[in-house]
């Protein structure tokens, strides 16, 4: 490879590249979109753009704080079971303290010390993220299932429901938390300290260490970041269902980190854009309403999400080459 | 053993947008060393990897004896007789030796791997090679220059006719060099052809029968006569310019003491080591591989915590807890690794050069500088000199020299007290070592005090004020500029036997 190096790169060529890279994923978004449109009913009527938006809106949140995991080399299992330990976090402190605040509040929190157990076991002892995470979301799972007895805790307070239900504009509030979770962390991404050192963390430790970046802080920060605004993604979902459900997002994790690699973000490390994740997200979350609009069998979904999972990451495998 | 030479056919080799080779036609006869030389990015490892089955020529052919070879394979070329050991050796670390050399084609019985055969048939390989390894070791716990011959005797059970080594002494102890020059040397009388890719000039001349020179991508000329080739003529060929002085050292004055070192010990260090350097100094560490430099310079950088012994720059104590600690101080390093430990290879060049600095030029102490980090890019792109289509150019498309340069940059915007240069020219092609040789002797005369870790006795004589040996953990000796000989720092730098 050393051969090739002081020559000259062909820059057309790289920039041809780079675009491809960059913007690919959210062109096959669009043209997906577009087919939809022309081949199936009612996908374009506002009844299903709504669904369609809110089914973005869990994943999509997730998904941002993801992207650096994955951005920085490692990933996180625990998020479904956060999801879930959240929404009923918040039911049950509002059932006994009647306080909205308190009971958000309460979900965070517990976000943020799940975040911050993955956060320092990974950074500081050193223990292989999927090890760590795979702990931490049946331990979660496991208090979701003590705080609830295992039921579903309805919520009786009004002004939670806003989260799920409220409109602004006529837009549904989740979906704004979405656009706005996309905006806020792509920026972060490009334009702090916190964002760069991620990618510079996932792309080589050991030089960011040398370059005097906070190596173990920062991935600490990272987790603790996906921790809360995994729990925000539990209390808007909760709030769309007006209770706290123990046994809900299963498997959340996974469909979040396809939604993540499916939109380009490395699972190496190092390569990874807001772009990608909305993508990803869109893409997932298209077909899916395309086979649900067409009555495609459950069962036989899943053999085609996987599918275009597995064609996305031997696209980007080729990609590489 | 067959006699036959290996040709090269007017052999051309283009990747999308760049022409790596372009009709190279040569003979390497048999029974012969025959180097192959130039800059990096000459066309030698594009050479090798088309020898090797790796890459297929565009243009031209390979013959070995009067059979032209189309090797669509490493497998085929294997096959052929070809072995071509590479830089990166194909090893398994978490394997045995005796796993390592059959791997592939181990003895079985029944479906079942033979141990007993195993381990006879890989003593029988290792025999006269390397006779202190035990094929049941894990190969990950032989040193580098044990693996390179491990390497050897796995090339050598396929009983190749052609074997070809890429810079093959790069990670070697000098005692090492020895033994594989030994070897070298019987695969040559046993009539077989053997390639040399190297940088350095005293193997080439050792060796070595005949030299081919490229440079970008095209044959040179060969040399068929060392005996009338001189130092000098091979360098001026190779660069296609003269260099009179590519140390460009010139003596400047020293302006008191920068840091001092007292009673130092750590991970790998066997004694307590103790020494000073000036501001405005360039101070030289030579040893061999293993010696302690590199871990004395991870002390020194924070990387490692110290056992004992204090550190004093500019007369005040310091304590480095991690490289943080070293960098806000002004002691800055430059690995010895640059793939590992020295770039991001993904990020972009002028993101490589402004990780480090960009804390220091902050808003609101959290957001990035956008126009700060684009002009200080732009800077350094340019003092340095940095080859690159653009500051957006991922860097690891970077020629080994050009990335080094762009380490460089990273601490050149930043407070600056003490560089640390750890191997800093390994690999890289003359013209750019010149540049950075130019590079040091700057800052050192801005005041700088300059510590340079180097396996290389041509660059540490050549561009030191003052010169410490290191061996097997300890330092050995102190040598000026002025009674500065390479048969004194060799003798300082091999292990003494210990009693």
């Amino acid at each position: 490879m050393s051969t090739q190096n002081t020559l000259p790169a062909p820059r057309q060529g790289l920039n041809l590249r780079r675009f491809l890279d960059e913007w690919v994923m959210l062109l096959a978004a669009l043209a997906i979109f577009v087919l939809c449109t022309m081949f199936i009913d009612n996908f374009l009527s506002p009844l299903n753009m709504r669904g369609l938006g809110l089914a973005i809106s869990t994943t999509g949140i997730a998904a941002c704080t993801m992207l650096y995991c994955l951005a920085s080399g490692h990933f996180d299992l625990s998020v479904g079971s956060v999801i879930a330990c959240a929404g009923v976090i918040a039911a049950v402190v509002m059932r006994d303290t009647d306080s909205v605040l308190l009971g958000v509040g309460a979900a965070l929190l517990m976000g943020l010390i799940v975040g911050l157990i993955n956060g320092i076991v990974i950074a500081k002892l050193r223990i292989n993220a999927l090890i760590a995470t795979l702990a931490t979301m049946q331990i979660v799972r496991g208090l979701a299932y003590i705080f609830s007895n295992g039921k579903a805790v309805g919520v009786m307070q009004e002004d939670f429901f806003v989260f799920g239900n409220g409109q602004l504009l006529g837009v549904p509030v989740p979906i704004l938390i979405t656009i706005v979770c996309f905006i806020f962390f792509g920026w972060l991404l490009n334009y702090t300290t916190y964002g760069r050192n991620t990618m510079a963390i996932g792309g080589n430790q050991e030089a960011a260490l040398l370059a005097g970046v906070h190596v173990d802080r920062t991935k600490i920060i990272i987790f603790a970041v996906h921790g809360v605004i995994g729990a925000l993604a539990g209390v808007v979902l909760a709030s769309r269902m007006t209770s706290g459900q123990p046994m809900i997002g299963q498997g959340f994790e996974l469909t979040v980190i396809s939604a993540c690699v499916l939109g380009g973000v490395s699972l190496a490390g190092g390569i990874g854009m807001i772009r990608h994740v909305i993508a990803g997200v869109l893409i997932l979350a298209i077909i899916e309403n395309a086979m649900n609009l067409k009555n495609i069998d459950t069962f036989y979904q899943y053999v085609i999400r996987g599918t275009i999972l597995l064609i996305a990451v031997i696209i980007d495998r080729l990609k590489r080459r | 053993m067959r006699v036959e030479s290996l040709r090269f056919n007017g052999i051309g080799k283009n990747f999308p947008g760049v022409r790596a080779l372009s009709d190279i036609s040569f003979e390497v006869r048999p029974g012969s060393v025959h180097a192959l030389m130039g800059e990096n990015g000459a066309g030698k490892s594009t050479l090798l990897k088309i020898l090797g089955g790796a890459y297929q020529p565009s243009v031209g052919s390979l013959q070995i004896g009067s059979q032209t070879m189309a090797f669509k394979s490493a497998a085929e070329s294997i096959g052929s007789g070809v072995a071509v050991i590479h830089q990166e050796l194909h090893l398994v670390p978490e394997m045995s030796v005796a796993e390592n050399l059959l791997l592939g084609h181990m003895p079985s019985r029944f479906g079942l791997i033979d141990r007993g055969a195993m381990l006879r048939r890989a003593s029988e390989l290792l025999a006269g090679l390397a006779d202190e390894i035990d094929p049941r070791q894990r190969l990950g716990s032989l040193s580098l220059g044990q693996r390179q011959l491990v390497e050897i005797a796995k090339a050598m059970s396929r009983n190749a006719h052609v074997i070809a080594f890429d810079e093959p002494t790069s990670s070697l102890s000098a005692r090492e060099i020895d033994r594989l020059m030994a070897i070298i040397a019987k695969l040559r009388d046993e009539g077989r052809v053997v390639l040399y890719v190297s940088h350095r000039m005293e193997e080439i001349f050792r060796i070595c029968d005949a030299v081919t020179v490229f440079k970008d991508g095209r044959y040179v000329r060969t040399f068929d006569d060392m005996a009338q080739l001189t130092h000098d003529q091979l360098v001026t060929c190779m660069v296609g310019r003269d260099i009179q002085d590519i140390y460009n050292y010139r003596a400047r004055p020293h302006q008191g003491e920068a840091l001092r070192v007292e009673g130092l010990l750590g991970p790998g260090l066997q004694e307590p080591i103790s020494f000073s350097v000036a501001k405005g100094e360039v101070l030289g560490f030579f040893g061999l591989v293993g010696a302690g430099r590199t871990e004395l310079l991870r002390l020194l950088s924070g990387l490692a915590t110290s056992k004992a012994g204090s550190l004093t720059l500019d007369g005040r104590a310091l304590t480095l807890a991690n490289p943080r600690d070293a960098i806000a101080a002004g002691i800055l390093l430059c690995p010895e690794d640059r793939k590992k430990e020295g770039i991001v290879p993904l990020a972009s060049v002028a993101e490589n050069i402004n990780i480090g600095a960009r804390d220091r030029h902050l808003t609101l102490g959290c957001l990035v500088q956008g126009p700060w980090e684009k002009e200080n890019a732009a800077r350094q792109i340019k003092a340095l000199n940095i080859k690159t289509p653009s500051a957006e150019q991922p860097i690891m498309y970077l020629s080994g020299g050009n990335q080094q340069k762009a380490i460089l940059g990273r601490w050149l915007s930043m407070p600056m007290k003490v560089l640390l240069l750890d191997e800093p020219t390994r690999g890289i092609d003359i013209g750019a070592k010149a540049e950075i040789y130019q590079i040091i002797h700057g800052l050192a005369a801005d005041g700088i005090a300059v510590i340079v870790v180097s396996s290389d006795l041509m660059e540490v004589i050549g561009i030191s004020d003052r010169i410490l040996v290191m061996s097997e953990g300890a330092l050995t000796g102190e040598v000026l500029r002025e009674e500065a000989q390479e048969s004194r720092l060799l003798q300082l730098a091999l292990p003494r036997t210990r009693g």
